[in-house]
């Protein structure tokens, strides 16, 4: 059984690798009369199909996963990009761990909950995004480390339209990538 | 299922269908309509089934078309076939006091018929029950393949003749479909006919996809892909597929808002310092000029009718309000909404007159509509977290999305507010809908 899941996941993998190339470069050319694959093979979805980790979850491994260095997500409240005691606690770890590894980069993305418009959405978790590596700059990190997206409400973390689902969505994510 | 495609269409997607066939679960969400609310008055009719001369009709049943499309709107009640003593397919033929005294006011009697070449005409009267007089005799002539199009512009010149306003049966729209549990998503654009048939993928993405926009020929879409783990604003073509990538600036890539005249893009960029403020990108140039500057957030910007101003959110107030501003240099916004603590994502009607947005009501997102002359608001929906207000092109309907049910759905409420429709998918969470312009007869 084992031989057959890995045989599985070998093919998967060279299936995937061969559609890596589909979504069209930034080069404005075309794609000719074909539905755009969009990221279709990239990370994110592709891995999460199996429940595992991707780049872009916010569950990405690679990184440090030393105490609480191992988590990653800071918390908002409703409608704040303040940063809570908790979660400066943990912008302060990985600051302190970015600040002695040069080399390590960190995407920080920003997301909100559901509630409101969208696009506006997009702004509110690129405020949050923001006030995080603002903080981290404070702490020496240089710019060059960091990098911030914002998904908005498009990409949440717990299905739900409650406020659970909500607390849990209104985060950023640090994604460390290589 | 839709049997229809025009064939023209069909060559050109079957490459695309193969394509998809291959991928996981690859199914469309097909949208079903139900009526939530409609006029207590409803206008009797009765459309009596299309007579179709050597199989012109395909099988497609136009009169049932017709008749979805009525009763749909809310502001129709169709005669059941089964009550039905004759089924004459011309004037002459209908006994007009008979459907009269079964309790109709209107009576539509058609025809398809083959001319050769692959060409059909669709006939049909409508008629006035009470005095048998003709309204209506119009011929549509088109490829077989576009039969269901030209059903809906049936559907159209009977819902213009009876009620005064022109009908928005024949136009699309396109609209975000969401499957699968975090973080496994996949993302569809969608394109379909008003009433939900037809639906083609144009885009599919394990990363987020959304705000769809028309051109105002209603042959491109823009929209934000995150297909490369950032967002950038893409143009597509929607009958071919060809697409080009126009915006991938640092930051934030965001709303897309086709001028009047199609030759440049409003839009929203962030930069690397993430202050999200308004920008005009002309297409052809590629030369980008600013609008709004400050640390607030300003976004979803909307053109007015003339092109020469836009509205848009921002929270330069404390929290999102819309506003407007001349895209002349030096041109200083002023706030348009007064009533309330959260008024987002402007939308203009087709007129220029009437304001659609999100507002809160309490503890609700809800659709509302501001009258521009008066600053008149109107809450149109009823839902607890209701978003993306578009407005039909004959601006008589607007359709939105809603959470029911634990998902997400796409509503339709007419702007008078008396009847309203939800379209649902059946496994797919459906958001972000956008009505498309009027476009000319297809085929």
């Amino acid at each position: 059984m084992r031989k057959i899941l890995s045989l599985l996941l070998v093919v998967t993998v060279v299936a995937l690798g061969a559609c890596a190339h589909k979504p069209p470069k930034d080069t404005g050319q075309t794609a000719g009369s074909q539905v755009p694959a969009g990221a279709l093979a990239n990370g994110a979805g592709a891995n999460g199909a199996t429940g595992g980790a991707g780049a872009g979850t916010g569950e990405d491994v690679a990184g440090p996963q030393e105490g609480i260095l191992a988590q990653r997500i800071i918390y908002f409240a409703f409608d704040s990009s303040d940063i809570s005691g908790d979660g400066m606690a943990l912008v302060t770890a990985h600051a302190h761990y970015l600040v002695s590894h040069p080399m390590m980069h960190v995407r920080l993305e920003g997301n909100t909950d559901e509630r409101g418009s969208r696009e506006y959405n997009i702004g509110l978790g690129e405020r949050r995004a923001q006030a995080v590596r603002r903080a981290m700059l404070l702490q020496g990190v240089a710019e060059t480390q960091l990098s911030t997206v914002s998904y908005g409400a498009e990409r949440p973390q717990v299905d739900g339209h409650d406020d659970a689902a909500w607390a849990k969505n209104r985060r950023v994510v640090l994604n460390y990538v290589q | 299922m839709n049997k229809v495609f025009s064939v023209r269409l069909w060559s050109r997607w079957c490459a695309l269908l193969c394509c998809l066939a291959v991928l996981p679960g690859a199914a469309l969400a097909q949208l079903k309509i139900d009526i939530t609310s409609g006029v207590t008055d409803p206008v009797p009719i009765a459309i009596v089934p299309f007579a179709s001369t050597g199989g012109a009709d395909n099988g497609v049943d136009v009169a049932a078309i017709i008749q979805g499309d009525l009763e749909g709107s809310g502001r129709f009640r169709a005669m059941q076939r089964s009550a039905m003593t004759s089924t004459p397919s011309r004037a002459q033929d209908v006994q007009i006091a008979a459907w009269k005294s079964a309790g109709n006011d209107y009576v539509v009697v058609g025809r398809v018929s083959a001319l050769g070449g692959g060409q059909i005409a669709v006939d049909f009267e409508l008629l006035n029950a009470l005095t048998g007089q003709q309204l209506a005799n119009p011929r549509f002539v088109g490829s077989s393949a576009a039969l269901r199009d030209a059903a809906h512009r049936c559907s159209d010149v009977i819902y213009e003749k009876i009620l005064g306003v022109r009908g928005a049966f024949a136009t699309r729209i396109a609209y975000v479909s969401v499957d699968g549990q975090p973080p496994a998503q996949r993302y569809q654009l969608i394109v379909a006919d008003a009433d939900g048939a037809g639906p083609r993928v144009i885009l599919e993405s394990h990363q987020p996809v959304m705000s769809p926009a028309w051109s105002p020929d209603g042959q491109w879409l823009a929209y934000v892909s995150f297909e490369n783990k950032r967002s950038a604003i893409w143009v597509q073509q929607v009958t071919t597929g060809e697409r080009r990538q126009v915006s991938a600036r640092a930051g934030i890539n965001g709303a897309p808002a086709w001028s009047p005249d199609a030759r440049k893009l409003l839009l929203t960029l962030g930069g690397s310092g993430g202050n999200p403020n308004l920008y005009i990108l002309d297409l052809g140039s590629q030369q980008l000029t600013r609008l709004t500057d400050g640390p607030s957030i300003d976004t979803e910007g909307a053109w007015a009718a003339d092109g020469q101003s836009v509205y848009f959110t921002s929270d330069r107030s404390g929290g999102p309000q819309i506003y407007r501003q001349g895209i002349e240099p030096g041109a200083r916004p002023r706030r348009v909404t007064f009533s309330g603590s959260y008024n987002a994502r402007p939308r203009l009607s087709p007129d220029g007159t009437q304001m659609a947005i999100v507002t809160q009501d309490g503890s609700n997102y809800r659709i509302a509509v501001q009258d521009l002359a008066s600053g008149t608001v109107r809450v149109l929906s009823h839902g607890r977290l209701d978003a993306s207000p578009s407005f039909a092109p004959n601006g008589a309907m607007l359709i939105f999305s809603g959470i029911e049910g634990g998902h997400s759905i796409l509503q339709r409420v007419s702007v008078d507010g008396l009847t309203s429709q939800r379209l649902r998918a059946e496994s797919a969470d459906v958001r972000e809908p956008v009505w498309a312009p009027f476009t000319r007869p297809q085929g």
